[in-house]
Formats: C-alpha cells, sequence, structure tokens
C-alpha cells in the first residue's frame, strides 16, 4: 500500500511542474502585459507617464526581465517562501487574496461533493430496484434535464424565480448584515441559508450522470448469479441489495470521484461568477482579464494542484478498496 | 431463441416463437445475417426519445441554415420605438372581426408616474396585417444574392415573436440568427476532436513505445486541469480585437483542446487490447501494412464507441462556446450567438423586468438535450451486451 501511495506520489511532481509551466505561459499569451493595460487605463483618465516611471513600474513587477526568468522566480518564491507574489491589480499579496477565497471555494466544492453522492446513491438504488416505474422514468428525465442544463443557466433562471416571487436577490452567500462581519456561529448559519442554492446548481450535472451510473451498474449487478441464489435460498431482499451489489456498484463511482472533482471545481467558477459568490471564479475572471499575472497564474496552479491532489486521493481510496489496484493487476475498466 | 440470455427483453418475444410460420423464420434469419449497421439502426430504432432527437436536431439545423429567410427582419435592425417590448403574440381572432387574416396589434409605451418605469400596453385599436412571404429588411440570402422576402412579416408595426432587446432589436431573429453559430460551433469543434482524439489515440495504442508515453502525459496533464479556469485562460489569451472569423477559430481551438483528451484515452484502450488479438496476429502475417489494419480491422470495432462519444461531445463544445460568451472572454457583439445573447440576460435587473431575454436559453437546453438522447440511443444501439 505504502509502495503505490510512493509511486503515485513520485508521478505527481513533473506532472505539477509542467503545470505550472504550461500555466505561466497560457497566463503570458495576451499580447502586452499588466503595465500596458495599466498604462492605457491612466492614458484614458488623462495621466501620462514618462519613461522613467513605466520602467519602473516594470521593475517593480518584475516585468523587465526575459519570461522565462519571470517563471523562475516566481517559482522560487512559492516554493521558498510560500509567496506567491503580489497582485497587480489589488496591490495586496495574492496568497491573502486567494486564501480568503480558497477556503470557501473548497467548503462549497466538498458539500456539493457530499450532496451528488448523496443524492446520486439514493435515487440510484431507488431506480434500480424500482425499474421502470413512475419513480424510475420520472428520475431519468430529471437526469436527462439536469445533464443539458448548463449550471449558470439554472442560477440564473433560479435567481430570477425567487426575486420575481420575494423580491430578494439571492446573489452572494451571505446577506447584507453578515458580508463584514467576522466569523461566527450566526455568519455560519447565514452562510448555511445562502449555500444550498449553489450546491444544488454546481451538483446539478454531476448528481445526473452519477445516478444514471449507478443505476445502470446496480442493474447489472443485481442480474448476477449470486444474487438469484441468494433470493432463492431466502435472505431478506433489503440485506441483500446492501450485503454485496451496492458495494460492488459503487465500486466503478469511487475511481470517477477522480473526474468528479474537477468537474466540480470547474462548474463552481462559473456558477460562482454568475451568483457573485465570494469564492474563487470571481476573482479568476477578473485576473484574467485584466492580465494580472501572479493572481492569475496562482489561482489556476492552486485549483490545478488541488484537482491532482483530488485525484490521487480517490486513487488511494480505490487502491484501498480494491486489492487489485494495488497489485497492478486490473487497471482500468474499459 | 435469444442470443443474449441475460437481456431483460428476450429477442425471441418480438421476432415471434421459433418454428410460428415462414415469417418469424425469415425475420430470424434477416436478425443473423444483419450487418453491424443494420443491428444498430434497428436497436436504435426501439429507443423512442432517441428517434425523435433525430428529426428535432436536423430541424433545428435547418431553421439555422435559412435563418435569414424564415426570420421576420435582421438580427441588426433597431426599432427604436419599441425598445424592451414584450413578446407579441400573432393573433386570428378578435371581438369585433371574428376570425380573420394574422394580425398583430399595436404597442404603446407606458411611463408610470410613480416609479418611472417604462412598460408597454396594448393598444387594440390600431392592426397591423402579418403576411406570408412579406417584403422587409433586405438581406443577402445563404450570402449569395440579395433579397427582402422574408417568410412571414409586417409592413410596419411590432411583430416581435419574442420581444426585444434593451436596443430594440427582434429576439426571434437574433436567436435564430444566433442558432447559425452555436450550432456550427458543435459540428465544427467536434471535427477538430475527432481528428485530434482518434489520430494521437490510435497512434499512441499503436505503436507504444515513446509515443504512447509522450501522448499519456499529455493526456493526464489536460485531464487534470478544471476545464472552465482552462477555458477561460485560453480564451482570455484571444485579442480582443480579432476579426469574428479568427476568433470563431480560436473558440473552437479551445473548446476541443480538452475534448480530445478524453477521446483519446479511450481510443487508446481500445487499440491495446484489439492490437493483440489473433485476427490482427493473422493480418501481420498474411503481409498486410500497419496502415490497413488499422483503416480495416481496428476502426470497424471502434467506429460504434466514436459515433456515441462524438455525440455526446457535441453540446459539450456548444454549452463551451455559450458558456465563454456569457462570460464577455468569447464572441463579442455585433456577432451573434446564444451566448453573447445570454450575455444581455446576465444582468439581474434586466431579467427582473424583461424576462423574456431568458429565452434563448430554451434553445440552448431543447439542443442540448436532443443531443444527449441522440447520443443515449446511439449507446444503447452500440452496446452489443444488451
Amino acid at each position: 500500500m505504502l509502495s503505490f501511495v510512493a509511486r503515485r506520489l513520485t508521478e505527481i511532481i513533473p506532472l505539477l511542474i509542467t503545470l505550472s509551466v504550461i500555466i505561466f505561459v497560457i497566463i503570458q499569451l495576451p499580447p502586452g502585459d499588466f503595465v500596458t493595460l495599466r498604462i492605457q487605463q491612466l492614458e484614458m483618465a488623462g495621466t501620462k507617464l514618462s519613461e522613467a516611471e513605466i520602467a519602473n513600474l516594470r521593475r517593480q513587477y518584475y516585468l523587465d526581465i526575459p519570461p522565462y526568468q519571470q517563471y523562475l522566480v516566481w517559482i522560487r518564491n512559492i516554493i521558498l517562501r510560500g509567496d506567491f507574489g503580489m497582485s497587480m491589480q489589488w496591490q495586496r499579496p495574492v496568497s491573502e487574496l486567494i486564501g480568503e477565497r480558497l477556503a470557501l471555494t473548497m467548503v462549497v466544492s466538498i458539500l456539493t461533493l457530499l450532496f451528488t453522492w448523496g443524492v446520486s446513491l439514493t435515487v440510484g438504488i431507488y431506480s434500480a430496484t424500482h425499474q421502470y416505474s413512475f419513480g424510475d422514468y420520472f428520475f431519468s428525465f430529471l437526469g436527462f434535464i439536469g445533464i443539458s442544463v448548463p449550471g449558470f443557466l439554472v442560477a440564473l433562471v433560479i435567481m430570477y424565480l425567487v426575486l420575481a416571487r420575494t423580491g430578494v436577490a439571492m446573489a452572494g452567500l451571505f446577506s447584507e448584515r453578515f458580508v463584514q462581519a467576522p466569523w461566527n456561529w450566526a455568519k455560519v448559519a447565514d452562510a448555511l441559508k445562502h449555500v444550498w442554492l449553489p450546491i444544488v446548481v454546481i451538483g446539478l450535472s454531476g448528481t445526473a450522470g452519477l445516478i444514471r451510473t449507478m443505476r445502470g451498474l446496480l442493474l447489472d449487478e443485481l442480474q448476477q448469479q449470486y444474487v438469484i441464489t441468494a433470493r432463492a435460498k431466502g435472505v431478506a431482499e433489503r440485506k441483500l441489495l446492501w450485503k454485496y451489489p451496492v458495494r460492488l456498484a459503487v465500486n466503478p463511482l469511487i475511481s470517477t470521484i477522480g473526474w468528479l472533482l474537477p468537474s466540480i471545481v470547474s462548474g463552481e467558477a462559473l456558477v460562482s461568477i454568475v451568483l457573485n459568490m465570494p469564492t474563487t471564479g470571481p476573482l479568476l475572471l477578473q485576473s484574467l482579464l485584466a492580465q494580472d499575472m501572479y493572481l492569475a497564474g496562482s489561482f489556476l496552479l492552486v485549483t490545478s494542484a488541488l484537482t491532482v491532489i483530488g485525484t490521487l486521493l480517490s486513487d488511494i481510496l480505490l487502491a484501498w478498496l480494491d486489492p487489485r489496484i494495488r497489485f497492478g493487476g486490473v487497471t482500468e475498466e474499459a | 431463441m435469444t442470443m443474449d440470455i441475460a437481456s431483460r427483453e428476450p429477442q425471441g418475444t418480438q421476432m415471434g416463437r421459433v418454428g410460428e410460420g415462414g415469417m418469424d423464420e425469415e425475420k430470424e434469419e434477416a436478425y443473423f445475417v444483419a450487418s453491424q449497421w443494420r443491428l444498430m439502426w434497428w436497436k436504435f430504432r426501439k429507443h423512442k426519445l432517441a428517434t425523435i432527437a433525430g428529426p428535432m436536431l436536423i430541424f433545428l439545423y435547418l431553421c439555422a441554415i435559412f435563418a435569414d429567410f424564415l426570420s421576420p427582419t435582421v438580427p441588426t435592425a433597431r426599432y427604436t420605438d419599441y425598445k424592451d417590448a414584450p413578446p407579441q403574440l400573432i393573433r386570428i381572432y378578435d371581438r369585433e372581426g371574428g376570425l380573420q387574416r394574422p394580425f398583430i396589434y399595436d404597442i404603446k409605451r407606458i411611463v408610470d408616474p410613480k416609479t418611472f418605469r417604462r412598460s408597454f400596453v396594448l393598444d387594440t385599436s390600431v392592426k397591423f396585417p402579418v403576411r406570408l412571404l412579406a417584403h422587409g429588411e433586405p438581406y443577402k440570402f445563404l450570402g449569395l444574392f440579395r433579397t427582402d422576402l422574408h417568410l412571414f412579416g409586417v409592413a410596419e408595426g411590432p411583430l416581435f415573436l419574442l420581444g426585444t432587446d434593451s436596443l430594440g432589436r427582434d429576439l426571434f431573429t437574433r436567436i435564430l440568427y444566433g442558432s447559425r453559430i452555436s450550432l456550427s460551433v458543435g459540428l465544427v469543434g467536434v471535427f477538430l476532436t475527432f481528428t485530434l482524439g482518434l489520430l494521437l489515440g490510435g497512434l499512441s495504442g499503436y505503436l507504444g513505445g515513446v509515443v504512447d508515453t509522450l501522448v499519456q502525459r499529455t493526456i493526464d496533464l489536460l485531464v487534470c486541469m478544471p476545464t472552465i479556469p482552462l477555458w477561460m485562460a485560453l480564451a482570455a489569451a484571444l485579442p480582443r480585437d480579432w476579426p469574428t472569423l479568427k476568433m470563431y477559430i480560436g473558440i473552437v481551438v479551445i473548446t476541443s483542446v480538452v475534448g480530445w483528451a478524453g477521446l483519446a484515452r479511450v481510443v487508446r484502450g481500445k487499440v491495446l487490447s484489439l492490437r493483440e488479438q489473433d485476427y490482427c496476429m493473422a493480418a501481420r502475417l498474411a503481409g498486410a501494412s500497419h496502415m490497413y489494419i488499422i483503416l480495416r480491422h481496428l476502426l470497424p470495432s471502434l467506429a460504434s464507441y466514436i459515433i456515441v462519444s462524438l455525440t455526446l461531445s457535441i453540446p459539450r463544445t456548444i454549452l463551451g462556446e455559450t458558456s465563454l460568451s456569457f462570460l464577455g472572454l468569447g464572441l463579442q457583439p455585433p456577432v451573434v450567438s446564444w451566448g453573447v445573447l445570454m450575455r444581455d440576460a446576465q444582468d439581474l435587473s434586466a431579467v427582473a423586468h424583461h424576462p423574456w431575454l431568458l429565452l434563448p436559453a430554451a434553445w440552448i437546453v431543447v439542443t442540448v438535450l436532443m443531443y444527449n438522447f441522440l447520443g443515449d440511443g446511439l449507446r444503447d444501439a452500440a452496446d452489443p451486451y444488451k
């Protein structure tokens, strides 16, 4: 088990390094850089900067050295000092900006994951055991809707409906009073009241897909010989269901956490922009548009790293559950 | 008399029982000698939802192709008297004249004295007849020749089937024109994904070794980056002032850059397993070249999976373009696409007063839904074990 984990960890390091290079290249792709944009903004506002001031700005943000050196400086700061750089837009350390939002993002993502799992498993099991019933068709239909309707659309429609009915704009994660308040139990309760909307919206498509998968897998399992034998021997239906088939059907689902997590993180980005939540999504959009290199780059790096770690955790979980994977037997189900 | 014992619907029940007249024996015979594609088609037909999805999608694409003829006006025409007008019904009945030729009422703008909000109220005293094959705003039919014939239209008056936006442009027209871009993005993007995924996945699986490792690492890399942030970053890299066509190609490339990874991975897996089969070895021994083996033997086995995967990735591409344009990173006005139309609906206060701005969403949902049904039907049809 340990050797498996060690092997996977060593695979991840080069992955993360390559990721950081790619992200850096992507951020640098737009022509010009932050300083050129800033100059444009200032000129439109009427201020003109002298050559010396421009050069100064450049030097301050490390923009006067060649790109590969910029990259090395960035990485060196991250690894040695945990310093993700200074956001040019906000004039604050990136680690602060990300830090305040990252915690919320992770909480929302994990809650969404739990929601997706809880609902899909329950509904999937119900659908499989009551196949062709009204409930089955109903949930299948809902599932299709869930896969087809993009998250931000649902968010928009729900926000509109809530606004039309109650006159309350459901944007943001906190009500007016709590936005700036320090964390206390009341704030947590308030957040919980608001968080159901993002969770449902983000989890919708994942839930739908998972329901269908779970239903299919469980149906396959329920047809196996051992189920028929157990039923013939008089085992109660409920015990029959839970003792083996569900556990076996859940197995492939665990391996798909690896796919679920990236989709939740990315879906979360879009929905949080629409709902104007204080998570990473809106900040990422702004930083990309402003070419705030350190902020955008660090964001992408952190999100990708989280995804990679999430995939790693899911692989470890799967290996723990299924000994075949540990010992390199069956690698993947086609 | 079934081939698949595990199936829940024994084939025998629909084919008739054995020995019950020559008709059924013929049917069985047909079933056994039917080609792979025929079997798939029969299976496909059983999936009710998928069978309506096909014609529905064809209808949507035809609407997109003939959008300029089908719409009553052009997407850039601004009706300044009717900004933010609600949807208007074409009526055929009214109290005075009874059943009559289609017409629309005029709408008058009123300002609420307390809130100063503008709204429209129906003016039933003025009627504008709606004509079939009417003359309206001039346009170039399919970009070929100038004409001003529209399928239906009015000489004057507010013919806005789905309302107007804040600049007074007809939403119905804009949705139809927008479908050209949004629907074609799906097809073009999938073509790119298909080529890349098949080529790289197939080569990687067949050749193995260094090529395989390289492609695998690339795929791992692409899969572990969250999609939408990746798209956002790439789209932000496109210069704002690119001409429309370049922007369009850029968006298509971006949305397929992640899609091919999934396809390549599965193709590689299947090629790997198929490569070791006896019939491949026999072909090699008989002197077949690599290319021949790939094209003649491996590809048909993959075909069903590829078809399903492509059908299911078209909606992802369409949604990708919609999301990007919605965020403002994709196509920019004056280009019309569903995503750009949704962008107008982003402002919550605007939507609260003019909810018809959300209507392009219906087109998006229907398109994606139909593609999902189609893909689901194809997947059921192609699955040999059910």
